[in-house]
């Protein structure tokens, strides 16, 4: 994906916006995005709008100009938004436009996601038993990786700790009290053994990202970011995934672990070339679950990689540096985008006090998504 | 108290209820991985093993959302449950409610064995006798007694 490149972001905060629809948010990421990239609304050749709670996210043109270009619809639970960047860098790869625009906003009711388990193909019988419940997956799936990988509570605290102080730098940000790791352990468990201060929670929010080709990218930006990979996988026969009333035992790895690799392959870079990363933190235990699943170190060092700063905005690979999902919540069809638009802030070196002090020069993203979806992209400049 | 029908939260699931409780699972005909619950239209049923270990587990500690969950979710009286994974020896993880959820006394690898448990009850209708609805669930070995009353 050598041939895109991205000349605009744009960040609606996420939080809580009582009257304000979600519509309105993603035509306001929209329209910061377009005065990032320097350009208008009408020269978007093409659109992807991502959302859950919007069943017509495409309706948004009616916020911002009908122009009748092309404008897609995309769902892929938690990695959505990686969907709407994916289709619009293979459309300019294709020649089927030079600027193309990817958007997402939500707007989630309070608490945990709630549902019919009939959305997935699951039987009634799932849900109505109390076994349908995502934050169930990710209690067990990291109380048995602490087991088998010799990790402490207390790093799932320090995870927490770092996500709430980056968080506290960042003006966008949801959650900006930093809180001490004693306070975080010392909550009570939503799931053990993650407390209520592991997770992150659904909210409200938009993002947007304007892409062009990369030849004419330099044209609208003084700054553009250069997508090198753009990776969604779905999970294999033998994963351990969400909402899975039975798995076969055979291990077989997540996705994100073929995503990652693929993304690499395709980038021709290695974990050991990234400066900065936004993974997945649905909760603590999935940040330190996917600092191994996308190659960044072996499973179990993650104790003393983190005990060492390695993940702070100061470290050797600063993860989360806008404080992630759980500083930020989760607006589902926007948290990818957001996840974009800290990775180009951090490698333009424009992210005031949490940017990071070292080389900004390569980038990656990594979402994680029901029931069982592994999302990559690694930016540079 | 009138009689209380006993009845499984959905058909198909499980065999009894009775002492020695079994879940039905299915064997793909070509590839002949299992699954649960059963699917007919790729595999033939199987009884799966009673008894297996504990993969990995959490808890539930706060109320679940409602739809879908159709136990207690009254604050005042909700208690908080466990959920985990058991492997079995057809090859098979299986989810399910535990009936201990006491971290303490919960650790991955014990043995778990198949129960039958009272989830909710329904009150007597004019037409309807009072019913008590039952889920499978597992139990840590030691604790286990079959149908629990």
């Amino acid at each position: 994906m050598s041939g895109v490149s991205i000349i605009g972001v744009g960040l609606h905060p996420f939080g809580r916006f009582p009257g304000k629809q979600a519509m309105d948010m993603g035509a306001e990421a929209i329209r910061l995005a377009l005065q990032d990239a320097g350009i208008a609304w009408d020269q978007v050749q093409r659109a992807y709008a991502g959302s859950l709670e919007v069943s017509n996210p495409d309706a948004v043109v009616g916020k911002l100009g009908l122009t009748g270009i092309p404008v897609f619809g995309v769902f892929n639970g938690c990695a959505t938004a990686n969907t709407a960047v994916s289709l619009a860098a293979e459309a300019i790869e294709h020649g089927e436009a030079d600027i193309a625009l990817a958007v997402g906003f939500d707007k989630h009711p309070r608490g945990a996601f709630a549902g019919d388990p009939a959305v997935l193909g699951l039987p009634a019988w799932y849900g109505e038993t109390g076994l349908f419940l995502t934050t169930h997956f990710f209690g067990m799936k990291i109380n048995r990786y602490l087991a088998e990988h010799g990790i402490s509570q207390e790093t799932l605290a320090k995870v927490a700790a770092k996500n709430f102080r980056n968080g506290a730098l960042n003006e966008k940000a949801w959650r900006r009290d930093a809180m001490s790791e004693e306070e975080i352990l010392a909550a009570p468990y939503l799931n053990y053994p993650l407390t209520r201060f592991m997770y992150c929670a659904p909210n409200e929010g938009a993002a947007a990202v304007v892409l062009c080709r990369r030849d004419l990218a330099a044209t609208y930006s003084d700054s553009p970011v250069h997508l090198a990979a753009a990776v969604l996988r779905t999970r294999r026969s033998g994963a351990f995934e969400v909402s899975s009333p039975s798995l076969p035992a055979d291990r077989t790895p997540s996705p994100t672990v073929y995503a990652s690799q693929a993304a690499f392959e395709k980038a021709g870079l290695g974990p050991d070339d990234v400066h900065v990363a936004q993974l997945q933190d649905t909760d603590a235990g999935s940040e330190i679950i996917h600092l191994a699943e996308n190659g960044f170190c072996a499973d179990g060092d993650q104790e003393k990689l983190i005990a060492e700063g390695h993940t702070e905005i100061d470290g050797k690979l600063p993860v989360n540096t806008d404080g992630g999902l759980m500083a930020n919540g989760e607006p589902i069809g926007a948290s990818g985008l957001r996840q974009i638009h800290e990775i180009v802030l951090q490698l333009r070196g424009r992210a005031g006090a949490r940017q990071i002090p070292g080389p900004h020069s390569v980038g990656y993203t990594h979402l994680y998504g029901s029931p069982g979806t592994g999302a990559v992209t690694i930016l540079t400049t | 108290m009138s009689h209380v029908a006993r009845v499984p939260v959905a058909e198909g699931l499980f065999t009894g209820p009775d002492e020695r409780p079994q879940l039905i699972g299915s064997r793909h005909r070509e590839t002949g991985v299992v699954t649960f619950p059963a699917d007919a239209s790729t595999g033939e049923e199987i009884l799966l093993s009673r008894t297996g270990t504990l993969f990995t587990w959490t808890t539930q500690e706060f109320v679940p959302p409602a739809p879908p969950y159709t136990g207690d979710t009254d604050p005042a009286t909700f208690t908080p449950y466990a959920v985990g994974y058991v492997e079995l020896l057809e090859g098979i993880l299986v989810e399910g409610r535990l009936t201990e959820s006491d971290p303490a006394r919960l650790a991955i690898g014990q043995e778990m064995e198949l129960v039958l448990v009272p989830f909710r009850t329904e009150a007597a209708t004019d037409t309807e006798p009072a019913r008590e609805v039952i889920t499978f669930a597992f139990a840590p070995v030691a604790a286990s007694d079959g149908v629990r009353s």
